[in-house]
Parts: C-alpha cells; structure tokens; sequence
C-alpha cells in the first residue's frame, strides 16, 4: 500500500496532465474532422472518434500496467522486444495489408497492428542499455557501429515496406548520441547536408559549388592564422563537394518520379495545386482561413467537406488549425514545447544513465513526429506521412506513444531507488 | 552526471527553434496572408443561381399566347459515373454508344467534378422513361428548366424568340447575363429582354471536395430569391391574329390592324411566318438554319421591315395634302381623259377614262390623272418655286409617318424612303425640276417605300381625321397594367379634320358604291372606308395592296394588307382586309364558306427559280430596300 503510494507520488503529474490535455484535444478534432451533422452521436463505434476514445482508455490502462511494472523489467526486456518488433517488422512483409502503398499493418480481429510504431521504442530501450553499459563510449568506433546497427536493422525493414517518414524517424535518435559525447559535427554535417540538398534540388549544383568554394576561400582567409580550423573547413567543404554531387546523382538519377514530385512540390519547383501539391496546398488553405480564432468548433469548412485528405490521421492539425486558428495551434504547439523541455528535465536528474539515454529517446521521437508532422501541414516539409503524437487518430500510435512516455515515467518514478 | 551535460542546452535550444519557425510560419499564413481564405471560400463556396420564369406574354383579352414549360436537362458529374448497363442506357435515350463516349468524354474535359449538360431538353416521354431508370446510373441526374412554349402556335414574328446570350451581349450587361443565360434575341422577347428576363437569385450554397452540396452558408444570409419576368399584356387580337395568319398562309405579304384610338396594334401577320414552338428546343438550330434558307425568308419581319411603294393608296396623302395647302377641296374636278400628260411628251395612263371626276370620285375610282393634275398643282403652282413646294410636300407627307421610323416597340423597324429634294436635283443636275420629273410620286409609284406598318397608321390617322397614337405591340406591362406614357400621346399629322370629309367620303365609296373598286368586298351591315392599291413590281407580279378603316363613324380598326406577287389589291388583299375587320367588329364571319376557303386555300407564292441558288438571288424585292423604278417616262400603272 505504502509502496503504490509512493510510486504515484513520485509520477511526473506535469507529463501525465500535458499527455492528457493532447488526447483530449486530439479525440476534439478527430471529432470535428469526421462530424456528420446528420449522426451526431459521440459514441458511435464505427466512427473514428467512437473508436479513438476506445484507444484513449485502453492507452491509459496500459500506461497504468506500465507504472505496476517493475523498472529493472525494461532494462532486462528491451532486446527481447526489440527483437520482437524485428520479427513483426519482417512478418509485416510478408503476411501484412497493404493500404495506400505500404504494406505496415498486421490485421488482428477488426484492427490493425503497426509494428513500425512499438519499433520506436524497442529501439530507445535497446539504444539506451547498449550505451549505458560499462566500458561503452560513444567516441570508440566500435560503440558507433554498434549503435549505428541498432538504428538501422528497423530502420531498413521499415524502409522496405516502404514506408520512409516511419524510418525517417529513428534519425532523430542522434540527439541521443549527440548528447552522450557524439562530435557536434554530426549535427552540423546533418543540418549542412540539409540545407546543401535542398540548395541543390532548387538550384543547378555548379551555384551551390560555386557559393560552397568562395565561402569556403572566404572563412581559410579570415581564420589562415589557425591552422587546424583551415584543416576543418577544408575537410567540410570537401564533403560539401561530394555530398552536392551525390544529391545531385540520386535527385536525378535514382529517386523514383512521386519522390522526386513531393521534393519538387514542397519546394516550389512545381506549382500544380490541382495535381501533385493537391494535399499541400488544400492543407494549408485550411489551416490558413483559421485566421486568429479559428472558425470554431466543427465550424471548420475545409476540413469537413474532405478537402484535406487523411484529415483524422496525418492532416489532423489541419483541423486545430482551421477551428482554433493561430491560438489553438499555439496552445498546441506550447504543449509540446512544454512536453520536451519536461522530457529532457527529467532525464538530466536520473542517476541512472539508462533513464537518461531512453529519455533523451523519447524526447527525440516525439519531437521529430512533432516537427514533421506540423511542418508538412504548413508547407514547410515535404509531405511524410506520420502521425502527431497523441493527436492523431489511430490505435498502435496512440499505444505507441504511450507506451513510450509512461516507460520514462515509471523509470522516473523510480529514479530515487538503486540503479 | 557525465562532462555532455551542458549539451542538454542546444537540444533544448534545438526544440524551441524549431517550436518558434512552425508558430512564426503559421503566424504568417494564418494571420498575414490573406490568399488562404480567398482559397479556402473558393473551396466551399459555389454560388447556384436560380433562374426567375420569364415573363409570360398576354394577348389583348389576356389569353396566353406565350408561357413556360418545364423541360429536362439530362446532367452528368463523370467522377460519380460508375460501370452502368451502355445497352439500356442507349436504347432510353435513343443514343449510340458512340454518342455516349463522346459525351461523357466532353463532360470530363469540362470537369470531372461539377456537373455538365450530357443531353439537353429530353422529351416528356424520354424524361418519364429514365427517370425510372435513374438509379442505375450513378452519376447522372436531372435538371429542370423551362423553356418558352407557344400553345396556339401564334404570332412568331411579334413575339420573337429567346436564344443563349452570346459574348458580347454577357460583355455589354455588366455581369448581368452569364454563359448560359438566355436572352430574347428578336421581337417582343428582345425589345421587352429587361421586364421579361426578372431578377435572379444567388445561393451561396457550401459544397464538399466532391462538389456535393452541403447547405446554405451562413445559413442562408447572404441568399437571394429569384423576382419573376413582368407580365406583358400584347395589344394583339389571338383570334384576329391567327385568322389572319391563316389567311395569309401560302402567300407572302403582312397584314397590320391598328385600333385608332389607341394606337394599339391588333393583328401583326408576316407570312409566311413559322411555328414559334420550332425555335425552342433541340431542333433550333436545324429548324433556324432551314427557315434562313427558305427563299421566301420567313425570318423577315415584313410588317416592320418590308418597303413597297405603297401605289395607289398614297393618292389619300395626296388628296388631303392639297385640301391643307388650300389647293384642293372636295369640289375640285378635273376630266380624265384616260391619262395624264407633262412635259412635252410625258404621258402617264389611267386604267379608264373616267370623264370629270371630283376629289371623293377620284380615291372611289382611283383616277390617275386626278392626282396628276393635283400633284402638278402642289408642286408647280404653288406660288413658289418648285424645289421648294417639293420641300412643303414632302414635310407635309412626313408628317404622316412615311420616311422615318415609328418607333415601334420591336427591333429591326425600317423607315421606309420619302425622297428628299436633294435626290431629284442631283439626279437632274440642277434644281429647276418641276412635278413632272417625278410625276409617279403623285399615285405612290417611284422612289416611295412604306411598310405595312406605316400604311396601317395612315389608315389609324384618316379614322382619327388627323391624329394618331404611336403604334405599338405591348399595351401593359406587369399586375398593374403600366401604360408607357408615350402611347397616351396623340400625335397630328398636320391635316385638319374638315378635310378629311371628301376622302372619307371617296374611300367609303371605293367598298360600298357600284363603282367603287373593292365593291366586292363590300361587309354587310358595316360601313368600311378603304382604298385599293397594286404595287408595281419590277421583278414580278405585282402587289395587291388594300389599307382601310371601319366603322366610318367611330372607327374602331385600320387595317392594312399586303399581299405579295398578286396582282391587284381587289383580288386578294381587300377580300383579306374586309374578313379581319367583319371578325374584329361583329366576331362573325357573315360571308359564305367557300369565299373564305377560296382565300385561305390560294397558293401565291412565288415560283422559286430552282437553277440558282435562292438565297443570293431572292425572288421577292420586299425583302430588299426599294428605289423604285428608274425610268421616268415609262410608268405603266396598273390601277383600277
């Protein structure tokens, strides 16, 4: 009795309010996404809302299961579940559904299971034993390797569903690196390589070499007194060079015509509202008209009468948008902000580097879900099909997350014990 | 706690960077950017018009003579067409399967999502048959409209017909007409467009991405009704009408009958006319094109667009001209001795030597040298020169309408020609020409052109002894019955009303005396005044032309009738006339059966020459502007 006391005293109630206050607010939206004036019931089990609740309530008793558990099980389960979700993840090629071109669902009774989403933290729970094992820095090579297997055996399976905003995400996991001693190179190479690819994609590559060189030239001048920083630069633009090239070669060479037009779309280089940019564009309209406040509650035109496809799912912010406007798409948006900077709190007061690793994990999944999903609602990513957390329709990502947060909360919650 | 601690600082910084370019982006397309919202009503927002009934169309007792009728509009949205039975589908609406591809193709091209026309305007019985069909074609459904329906087939030419507006009509409206609309495009339909056509309605209905409709915005706020066309009550006689419609069937020519106190007009025939029903619906354009190929041009307006000189009727302007300028009165004789001669070797011939004849004897008989004499006395003994009596004349007859428009309210009205000074002295080359360079003018032959319109009036100006009321088509407008000002008017033709006793007299006797020369169309029990005229034709027979006005006291109609190609105006025309008038005042026909079988069983028309084409070469000179005949010296009259 003592001991159930003690664990929901030391639950992080900021996290549990925060994840609630985004179900809620998602279960709203999903609510307003599908509304039909003339079926107003609320819960109705055919429709995605009825069924959204169903998953709010079975998350929260698995978020309950999990606080029950004890912590030292996950430390011990992860490469059991992660070589679960591996198996599902090769099973799902073979015996999944195929829907819209993805071949990511397992159908069980009347659902399907996504084995992609419980991939997300199998890999967390794995990446933070390996790396918070003795003897383990992230500076030897062989720490790197390792670590980079363990990323990319979900990675890759995921990709041959293909499902690419799915595998994307475990990129995101290099704030987990980063943060237990990678080089911030890493992150510069990433955001370089970022902002070079799409220089390229918009632009012939003989610019950007062009622009590359003379800033280059331009930085070995002001530093030529430094030596070793004339060595870094011309180590960077050297790989600026090559990376140029090789986007070059697979933007026009090996990308297949719908990846190509989704680039082309998101920056620009195609203005086709009817055609390809079609979600693009109907997205932005939507969240655009909002204006300040939004049209209010199940006011919303654009998403209701289906000009926003996969409204429920993907395109929920669509949604917040158009019936919230900039005030109830910043009140999202702070939550999340408040979600990760709790995250990343909470994992830097852990004794235990475990906890630390994962939660560094956890703040990076759904930061990175956060970031892209948003982002591509407005025009500012191309379009990757994954959901918002919390927020988006849909049971194994709803799970998924969950499973993932309540983790670092009982590991949290426990963080008092020994390690 | 290991030596990266500080690197929790950049993630945080990372996430809240991040955070700051989603809010600053949705910042600027939710709240700087108006594009979205003009996008986003774009969406949603379709504007459904609701098309107001045209205005229905009265006759003068308020029988309808047009109306609407609801048709169907067989309409497709291609995205909702699914696999559908092409066998069946074809045999109900009588289509191929190739006619159907080509359709559903057009449809798409237009769009996939909104719906277009497939097939226009089913029948009632196509439309009855599918409609119970329907369900087995998703995609496809009906569309009601109406069109315009003439129940007794009557008065084509007046009333005009309706047809799609076309660009520059849309351009000109300032946004009134759309693609689509329809418009009147000739007769009352066209002069009368903006009572007839009503006021629209907008919906501002909300649609899905599928176009489907989804309920009114704002809940109807912004919605408009539809104010339906005005009500025209049309002066028109429908029995009249069509009694005289079926007289002149198979004959070219116009009748127009006038009531003079008003100056509304009671029967507006052209013949041959057509069937107003045939420029509705989906054989308009066959049928149009047919009737612009008929040799004898059924689209012409001959009432309002045919010239003839007008003959022997213009010896009543005459006769009450020269009684005005005090150079004729009722006692005036002059002897006949079979012609008239001027000008040295000038001759112009009477139909028979009539001895002496005063003024009323000489419009009973139509005596051609009478108005030689008169005409001579106008313009050479006038007490002044010449060229200007010729001026004082011409005014003088222009008061009576002829030369100018009578403003009509239907399109395409012609003036007719009333030659100016200037025409004879160019000819000449000098202006010391006297009456006898343009002798003809004075029993209506030579450079004259009258519509039957404008021989109705003067018929409308003789009842009223001087006066008359602009005639016109559409006697009230709308549920209370406005009357245009304009028709309230009387306007003088500058002749007093004691003159017009001797004319009167003379016109009375050309139907009721023994002499006269429409004696045989004499109306028992009525007293009609009328004057014969046969027009001459230089490309083929001539025209009978009969003008009249009964009763002679308080007259109560003017008629004018013009039959084309048929020779004298006793033969056809006065017969023709005296049938209208007896209908119009006692709604009986009193003359025996086959007198009126005879007449409407006549087949006049012009024999087409075959050898060329008809419509470069039309037979019949009404349809052109006349000059009349060149020749000075050789008029052949062919009065009785």
């Amino acid at each position: 009795m003592n001991n159930q006391r003690s664990l929901f005293f030391n639950v992080d109630w900021m996290i549990v309010v925060t994840f609630l206050a985004l179900c809620i607010i998602g279960w709203f939206n999903i609510h307003a996404a599908v509304y039909n004036a003339e079926k107003p019931s609320i819960f109705n089990l055919d429709t995605n809302y009825g069924k959204q609740l169903l998953f709010i309530v079975s998350a929260l008793v698995l978020g309950f299961i999990i606080l029950l558990l004890d912590s030292k099980f996950f430390n011990a389960i992860s490469p059991i579940l992660y070589g679960i979700t591996a198996l599902l993840l090769v099973l799902v090629l073979i015996i999944g559904r195929n829907v819209g071109g993805n071949q990511a669902w397992i159908p069980i009774g009347s659902f399907r299971l996504q084995p992609s989403e419980f991939a997300k933290f199998a890999t967390c729970l794995l990446l933070a034993r390996y790396l918070s094992s003795n003897n383990i820095k992230i500076q030897d090579t062989q720490t790197k390797i390792v670590s980079g297997i363990i990323l990319l055996i979900p990675m890759g399976l995921i990709m041959l569903q293909p499902d690419a905003g799915s595998a994307l995400t475990f990129t995101s996991l290099i704030f987990v690196l980063y943060r237990e001693g990678l080089s911030g190179y890493f992150l510069i190479i990433e955001g370089l390589s970022i902002l070079l690819f799409v220089l390229t994609v918009l632009y012939s590559k003989f610019y950007v070499l062009a622009g590359v060189i003379s800033l280059a030239i331009l930085l070995i001048y002001l530093f030529r007194k430094n030596r070793q920083s004339v060595i870094k630069i011309g180590l960077l633009l050297l790989f600026s060079i090559c990376f140029t090239f090789s986007v070059d070669f697979a933007y026009n060479h090996v990308l297949k015509a719908h990846q190509k037009d989704r680039i082309d779309v998101i920056l620009g280089k195609i203005n086709d509202p009817k055609g390809l940019g079609y979600n693009l564009n109907q997205s932005k309209i939507a969240i655009g008209s909002g204006g300040l406040w939004g049209k209010g509650y199940l006011k919303g035109t654009q998403t209701k009468y289906d000009f926003v496809p996969e409204q429920s799912t993907d395109f929920i912010f669509c949604t917040i948008g158009e019936e919230w406007g900039f005030a109830g798409c910043f009140v999202v948006i702070g939550l999340y902000v408040f979600l990760l900077i709790r995250i990343i709190i909470i994992a830097e007061r852990q004794r235990s580097s475990f906890t630390r690793i994962y939660g560094y994990g956890v703040a990076s999944i759904i930061f990175f879900h956060f970031f892209i999903n948003i982002g591509m609602t407005i025009g500012l990513i191309p379009v990757i099909g994954i959901p918002l957390p919390f927020i988006s329709y849909g049971g194994s990502s709803l799970w998924s997350f969950t499973i993932l947060l309540f983790i670092l909360l009982k590991l949290d919650s426990n963080r008092m014990g020994i390690i | 706690m290991n030596s990266f601690f500080a690197r929790k600082f950049v993630v945080q910084a990372v996430f809240i960077a991040i955070a700051l370019i989603l809010l600053i982006r949705l910042f600027y397309i939710q709240l700087v950017s108006d594009k979205y919202i003009l996008s986003a009503n774009n969406n949603v927002l379709r504007k459904v018009i609701i098309y107001p009934a045209r205005g229905v169309i009265l006759d003068r007792k308020e029988k309808i003579l047009v109306q609407n009728e609801p048709v169907y509009d067989l309409m497709v949205i291609p995205h909702e067409v699914k696999q559908f039975d092409t066998l069946e589908f074809c045999k109900l609406l009588g289509l191929d399967k190739k006619g159907v591809d080509i359709r559903l193709k057009k449809a798409v091209v237009y769009s996939p999502f909104k719906s277009s026309i497939f097939e226009k305007q089913l029948s009632t019985q196509t439309y009855a048959r599918f409609q119970e069909r329907l369900f087995q074609f998703p995609g496809f459904f009906i569309l009601n409209r109406t069109v315009r329906r003439y129940p007794d087939s009557t008065a084509a030419q007046f009333l005009g017909y309706i047809g799609e507006v076309n660009d520059r009509a849309i351009e000109k409206s300032n946004g009134f007409y759309h693609q689509g609309d329809y418009i009147g495009i000739s007769g009352v339909e066209s002069s009368y467009e903006e009572l007839l056509r009503g006021q629209r309605g907008v919906q501002n209905v909300m649609v899905d991405a599928f176009q489907r409709p989804k309920g009114h915005y704002a809940d109807g706020k912004y919605d408009t009704l539809a104010v339906s066309g005005e009500r025209l009550i049309s002066s028109l006689d429908k029995d009249l009408q069509k009694l005289g419609e079926q007289l002149m069937q198979n004959k070219v020519g116009s009748i127009v009958a006038i009531e003079p106190s008003t100056g509304e007009i009671l029967a507006f025939v052209s013949s041959p006319g057509y069937d107003p029903n045939l420029m509705v619906g989906r054989q308009r354009g066959n049928n149009y094109m047919q009737f612009q190929n008929d040799p004898n041009k059924p689209m012409f307006i001959r009432p309002i667009q045919a010239e003839y000189p007008p003959g022997s009727i213009f010896k009543i302007i005459n006769a009450l001209v020269a009684q005005q300028f005090g150079l004729a009165d009722s006692s005036t004789t002059y002897n006949c001795t079979g012609g008239y001669h001027y000008g040295g070797r000038g001759f112009m011939a009477c139909t028979h030597v009539h001895g002496t004849l005063n003024l009323a004897q000489s419009i009973e008989r139509s005596c051609n040298t009478y108005y030689g004499y008169t005409y001579n006395r106008m313009i050479d003994h006038a007490g002044m020169r010449p060229v200007e009596a010729y001026k004082r004349w011409r005014q003088a007859v222009a008061n009576f309408g002829i030369g100018s428009k009578l403003n009509i309210d239907l399109p395409g009205e012609r003036k007719g020609l009333l030659p100016t000074d200037q025409l004879y002295t160019k000819r000449w080359g000098n202006d010391t020409w006297g009456s006898g360079f343009n002798i003809s003018l004075s029993i209506g032959q030579g450079e004259l052109g009258i519509t039957p319109l404008q021989m109705a009036n003067v018929m409308a100006i003789v009842a009223n002894r001087g006066f008359f009321y602009k005639p016109h088509l559409i006697k009230a407008i709308g549920e209370k019955k406005i009357v245009k000002e304009e028709y309230t008017k009387r306007n003088f033709a500058g002749i007093d009303a004691q003159y017009f006793n001797a004319v009167i007299e003379g016109m009375s006797g050309v139907v009721n005396k023994p002499n006269g020369t429409a004696i045989f169309s004499r109306i028992n029990g009525i007293e009609m005044c009328g004057k014969t005229g046969t027009v001459q034709n230089p490309h083929g027979k001539n025209h009978s032309v009969f003008v009249a006005f009964a009763p002679r006291i308080n007259p109560k109609i003017a008629i004018a009738v013009v039959v084309e190609n048929a020779g004298f105006g006793a033969t056809w025309s006065a017969p023709i006339a005296s049938l209208l008038v007896e209908k119009y005042l006692t709604n009986t026909i009193s003359r025996p059966k086959y007198y009126v079988d005879r007449l409407i069983n006549a087949n006049l028309l012009p024999i087409v020459p075959t050898k060329v084409n008809p419509f470069i070469n039309p037979k019949l000179d009404s349809t052109k502007n006349i000059i009349g005949n060149k020749t000075k010296t050789k008029i052949n009259t062919a009065d009785e």
